[in-house]
């Protein structure tokens, strides 16, 4: 590996199948480019995205994650997104709580129509996360000291 | 262990141009569970539909991935190839690896390590997929039509002719909508009314059409084929059984200083009316806040004079709750707000007005009875200036990004038919560009132009100025010219840009369909699904899509009613087999995923449960598969695991992390 | 205590309950066990004293399968276990005859090691639970009882049992000390002194499933640590996911449902806090949500299966959590 090889995050986002993974479409017919290391996994709602799935990616070496669903209100399922906003707001205060630098999860609501703002969101998070580099405190919270 | 193909798209060069495809399908070859792998120019052709089915029946797969374009795109397809190949059609994962890849991304060699990963995902996950089989539901044969302009009116029409019973639900006091409103039609300049009041009569006379005016749709739950509607009929204070429509209510009323809604404020009307003669039904309405009986209690005018005892000052509105299989909107449009527009002196002058206005003005049953004449001071005009594009086409945010798309030609039109009535009155038009696409259209135009001398002029209006004489100065731009203009003018008129309905907003939270950021209702493919709402069940009809003209309305308008129709002729729907499961044994029946199910698709039944030789009475969750709608709400509930989403489980998910996060 | 042994007999001997659930004396003076007492003989074993801390309310849900009524002694906090585990089907309430017991604060006897008392033989309590005097092979040491308390009693919920068939003895305020007084010095932290302590706090852990095993909110049948719905099963230590991951998600997955108990920490044997997660999730709930007890009743909706149309976002809640 050369010596000053940029750090290439992983980011896992979670995109809910009626608004934000359109969304991400979108973005792409647009041609509206966001880095590389976004990998997008379709689920068909934001209320489908379990914390363990979440705290299973930052285990396994994600340096970011992010969930996108429908604008509250316009959740396909009527409901879902208000469940899964509840409790990714428990979520991040948790993870906030233990130490884990705020910024490394994040909810974003994106509509089919939002192209722009998917890219935008995007663009934004993976700089975020390139600020603050690689994970290290979540995939180690019980390493033996 | 599953066996598994794998076929990578060139979408033309769309994919292949930044993702090295031979790279991918080298790479994932060695994957787990991968038995077979190859590219081909176009997968969702018929010759590469064709490969997926050889290596289906060759290699014996029993599950398939496709790298190609977004699965909303082609999912439906691939999983119909499978199927025709003896697969279960779930026995199918897309990577999408030219929207979420090839399109974004510049560096082959990026795309390419990219791609490689969303494929190993989505390996990853068909080797936990198991074959799902579609379930049943039943569909009521009734559509509801939200709006009850032409849109509405020709797609219930639509409908109600191929033999289902249609609702239309209007919230003003009368069907007719936006077109009852214009004067003349373009291009051949039929007058509006006469072909529109026929229709509404059509409409009203149909045995299958049930009209609900003065009505709003208040709550909608179900979902396609099995809608439930709640309906608020607003008290109209009028018995619609008792009523003639004599019409002597309406004169008599002693509070005649409303502005008339359907003269755009341009007239008055009384507190009790119907919106224009030929409304219909022909039964007015009792403007509360208007009503002086409603605002003092004294008066009752009206009942007094009415001889069919029609008047009831204690009407309540009433709620009507029907079922429904198909929901077609067709809420329509307004024209914006001129307030960020100070330039034009639309609020100081009354001799500015939008176009909208100007209908009212030419017709012989408005405001000025057909007569043009200037709204300040009833004379006569001279010079008539038509400004274009106002909030159409509009880079910041006073107006609207898109191109309104009508206003082009009912300029010419007005144009037309002034100085076809008045020769003696100049008409010029300012404009950014003139755009008349559509039959005879360009024709019509030109004829404007070349027979009846209007002057274009293309450039935009800075300024106009009222003057103390009453007059306007318009002060514009000549860009052919390159000239400042002054020019003065007795009448403007604002092609007013035009939006969807504010009532949109709400319908659309209530059919959970997507709206975009201008507020028009968002089809399910913009090219090959256009008047669908990805909502399924729920059909798009006229401007609450898009701007549209009649013609382009009318036929939209029975496009919508085609796919009604197509979902109410099917007795049973295939559900979606993507459902809720739960394990029994892992069930603790605390009933926290039937307190978040948006459906009440959860019920609880206590059984004797045999967990591995402990046979126990226990509280079971189950889950109706006809009501289940997929959203996985319940699966994060449940603390034990026991509630999982099938085609997208716990491990497949957790699967396709690892596969990223490797 | 007499009281509650003779009241007990009764309820036996005429057939209102099958049996009892309460504790008896343990091999130490300071560690009463949980027990089932079939017959009026076995009831003399019965003891409740400061000792008596082991929250009944989970072993209702085995006692409910059982033919007839089960006594079951309450105190006041383990009424709202109890409610809790009502409102998720999980007990019979017509299964159950609870007896509200009194309580003036219950002791930890870690408490009093940490003192730097040695070599314990036993412990006695005054009748007035002011003073304990502990035996040692050393001597004879007083402590008074409100040092010895469990840290749940110094910010106990409050003395009202939230259910019960009837009520005996008297409870003690014991409130000294602000329920998220530890949560709020913690938040106070920086990022990197919160990590350093619950990287240090969890690195104890020996995952023995203790507080996983006492805690009543934990009750599943089979906790999905133990499944393989999401390829976190523990059997070999193949995968680190549920070690690293375990605590935070037993927190997510008690929380809006924990009573704040406290007995995981109470059972922890490597003294983990494990309670300031659950306690940091009511406090955000009660922030974010409004206040919410869970247990208060068996009816209302818990938070998390609740939402409203303005909760606040994700990103808003760590900025102001």
């Amino acid at each position: 590996m050369p010596m000053n090889e940029e750090f290439k995050p992983k980011i896992v986002a979670f995109c809910c199948n009626w608004c934000s993974y359109a969304g991400a479409d979108l973005a792409g017919s647009s041609r509206l480019a966001y880095p590389a290391d976004v990998k997008i996994i379709r689920v068909p709602c934001s209320c489908r995205v379990n914390p363990m799935f979440i705290l299973r990616a930052f285990e396994k070496g994600a340096d970011g994650v992010i969930i996108c669903g429908c604008h509250p209100g316009d959740c396909h399922y009527s409901t879902g997104h208000y469940y899964a906003r509840r409790r990714m707001a428990m979520l991040f205060s948790m993870l906030e709580y233990i130490g884990i630098e705020n910024g490394r999860t994040r909810v974003e609501w994106v509509s089919a129509a939002e192209g722009v703002k998917f890219s935008t969101t995007m663009n934004e998070f993976v700089s975020k996360i390139q600020s603050l580099g690689k994970n290290v405190r979540l995939g180690d919270i019980r390493c033996k000291n | 262990m599953q066996r598994i193909g794998v076929f990578v798209c060139h979408c033309g060069s769309n994919i292949a141009a930044t993702v090295d495809v031979k790279k991918v399908v080298e790479i994932v070859r060695n994957e787990p569970g991968v038995v077979h792998a190859e590219d081909y120019q176009y997968m969702c052709s018929e010759a590469g539909q064709a490969l997926i089915a050889k290596a289906i029946a060759e290699k014996n797969l029993s599950g398939i991935v496709v790298c190609s374009c977004s699965p909303r795109m082609h999912e439906a397809t691939f999983r119909k190839a499978a199927e025709r190949a003896g697969l279960n059609p779930y026995m199918v994962e897309i990577a999408n690896i030219r929207e979420h890849c090839s399109w974004i991304h510049k560096n082959v060699e990026e795309a390419t390590e990219k791609a490689v990963i969303l494929a190993r995902a989505a390996i990853a996950k068909v080797n936990l997929n198991a074959p799902l089989k579609a379930g049943e539901s039943r569909v009521t044969k009734r559509a509801l039509v939200i709006g009850g302009g032409i849109a509405g009116i020709q797609t219930a029409l639509d409908i109600a002719d191929a033999g289902y019973e249609v609702d239309i639900v209007e919230k003003t006091p009368s069907i007719g909508g936006r077109m009852s409103q214009l004067d003349k039609t373009f291009p051949t300049l039929d007058c509006s009314a006469c072909i529109l009041t026929p229709k509404m009569v059509e409409a009203a006379a149909h045995e299958k059409i049930t009209i609900y005016t003065y009505s709003e749709v208040e709550k909608v739950s179900g979902f396609v084929g099995d809608f439930t509607v709640d309906i608020r009929k607003k008290a109209r204070s009028v018995d619609m059984d008792k009523c003639t429509g004599c019409g002597v209510c309406q004169e008599k009323c002693p509070s005649k200083k409303t502005p008339s809604e359907f003269n755009r404020g341009l007239g008055n009307r009384s507190a009790i009316y119907t919106p224009f003669a030929q409304a219909i039904p022909n039964v007015p309405v009792i403007d509360r806040e208007a009503c002086i009986k409603f605002k003092t209690g004294k008066c009752g005018i009206c009942s007094k004079v009415c001889q069919a005892g029609a008047i009831d000052y204690e009407q309540k509105d009433e709620i009507v709750t029907e079922k429904y299989g198909a929901i077609v909107v067709a809420t329509g449009f307004d024209t914006i707000k001129l307030d960020k527009y100070d330039e034009y002196a639309y609020n100081q002058s009354k001799d500015v007005i939008t176009s909208l206005e100007l209908e009212r003005v030419m017709n012989a049953a408005g405001p000025t009875k057909g007569h043009l004449e200037r709204l300040s001071d009833g004379k006569h005009p001279k010079n008539i200036v038509f400004i274009q594009c106002v909030g159409s086409r509009c880079s910041d945010d006073r107006g609207k990004p898109y191109c309104s798309k009508i206003c082009c030609m009912y300029t010419a039109k007005h144009a037309m038919l002034i100085r076809d009535k008045y020769p003696d009155v100049n008409v010029t038009v300012f404009y950014i560009d003139v755009r008349t696409p559509g039959k005879n259209f360009d024709e019509f135009y030109r004829r404007a132009v070349e027979d009846y001398g209007v002057n274009y002029i293309k450039g935009q209006v800075g300024k106009v100025a009222p003057q103390p004489d009453g007059s306007l100065l318009v002060q514009g731009v000549d860009l052919l010219d390159n000239k400042q203009i002054l020019m003065e003018a007795d009448m403007v008129v604002l092609a007013t840009a035009i939006e969807p309905d504010p009532s949109v907003r709400k319908i659309a939270t209530m059919l959970t369909a997507s709206i975009d950021t201008n507020n028009f209702l968002t089809e399910s493919h913009a090219k090959l699904r256009p008047v669908e709402s990805p909502t399924a069940g729920v059909f798009l009809s006229g401007v609450c899509q898009g701007p549209k003209d009649i013609p382009e309305t009318v036929a939209q308008a029975g496009a919508a009613a085609v796919k009604a129709i197509g979902l109410l002729a099917k007795d049973k729907l295939l559900t979606n087999p993507c459902t809720a499961k739960p394990d029994e044994l892992l069930c603790n029946g605390c009933s926290a995923c039937a307190n978040v199910c948006p459906y009440g698709a959860i019920t609880y039944e206590t059984k004797l449960i045999n967990d591995h030789g402990i046979r126990e009475e226990r509280r079971v969750a189950q889950v109706n598969n006809a009501l289940c709608q997929g959203c996985g709400a319940c699966t994060v509930t449940c603390p034990s695991g026991a509630m999982d989403l099938q085609g997208f489980s716990n491990r497949q998910i957790i699967a396709e992390v690892d596969a990223i996060c490797r | 205590m007499q009281e509650l042994i003779n009241r007990a007999k009764e309820l036996l001997a005429d057939g209102t309950v099958a049996r009892v659930l309460g504790w008896r004396e343990g091999d130490m003076s300071y560690n009463p066990e949980v027990a089932y007492f079939n017959s009026a003989e076995e009831l003399d074993k019965f003891v409740y004293n400061g000792f008596c801390a082991a929250n009944l309310s989970k072993y209702m849900i085995e006692a409910s399968k059982l033919e007839g009524k089960t006594l079951v002694f309450l105190k006041p906090c383990d009424t709202y276990s109890f409610n809790q585990l009502l409102k998720e089907h999980r007990v019979d309430r017509e299964k159950a005859y609870i007896i509200g017991v009194g309580c003036c604060g219950k002791l930890n006897v870690e408490a009093i090691k940490a003192m730097g008392i040695k070599g314990i033989q036993s412990i006695e309590i005054d009748d007035a639970c002011e003073t304990l005097t502990v035996k040692t092979i050393y001597g004879d040491k007083t402590v008074a009882y409100k040092d010895a308390m469990l840290e749940r009693c110094h910010v106990c919920k409050g003395k009202e049992h939230m259910v019960y068939d009837e009520l005996m003895g008297e409870s003690r305020d014991t409130v000294d000390a602000e329920r998220f007084a530890e949560v709020e010095r913690i938040e106070a932290m920086s990022p990197a002194e919160k990590f350093a302590f619950f990287q240090a706090e969890l690195s104890k852990c020996i995952r023995c499933n203790a507080c996983r095993n006492v805690c009543p909110a934990c009750s599943c049948r089979k906790c999905v640590f133990d499944s393989n719905k999401f390829d976190s099963a523990q059997k070999a230590n193949v995968d680190s996911f549920e070690e690293k991951m375990f605590h935070i998600i037993r927190a997510f997955h008690v929380a809006g449902r924990c009573t704040d108990c406290g007995e995981c920490s109470r059972v922890c044997p490597q003294g983990i806090p494990l309670h300031l997660f659950n306690r940091k999730f009511i406090k955000d709930i009660n922030k974010f949500y409004g206040e919410f007890k869970a247990g208060e009743d068996a009816e209302t909706k818990g938070p998390l299966t609740n939402f409203t149309f303005d909760d606040v976002e994700p990103c808003d809640a760590v900025e102001r959590g």
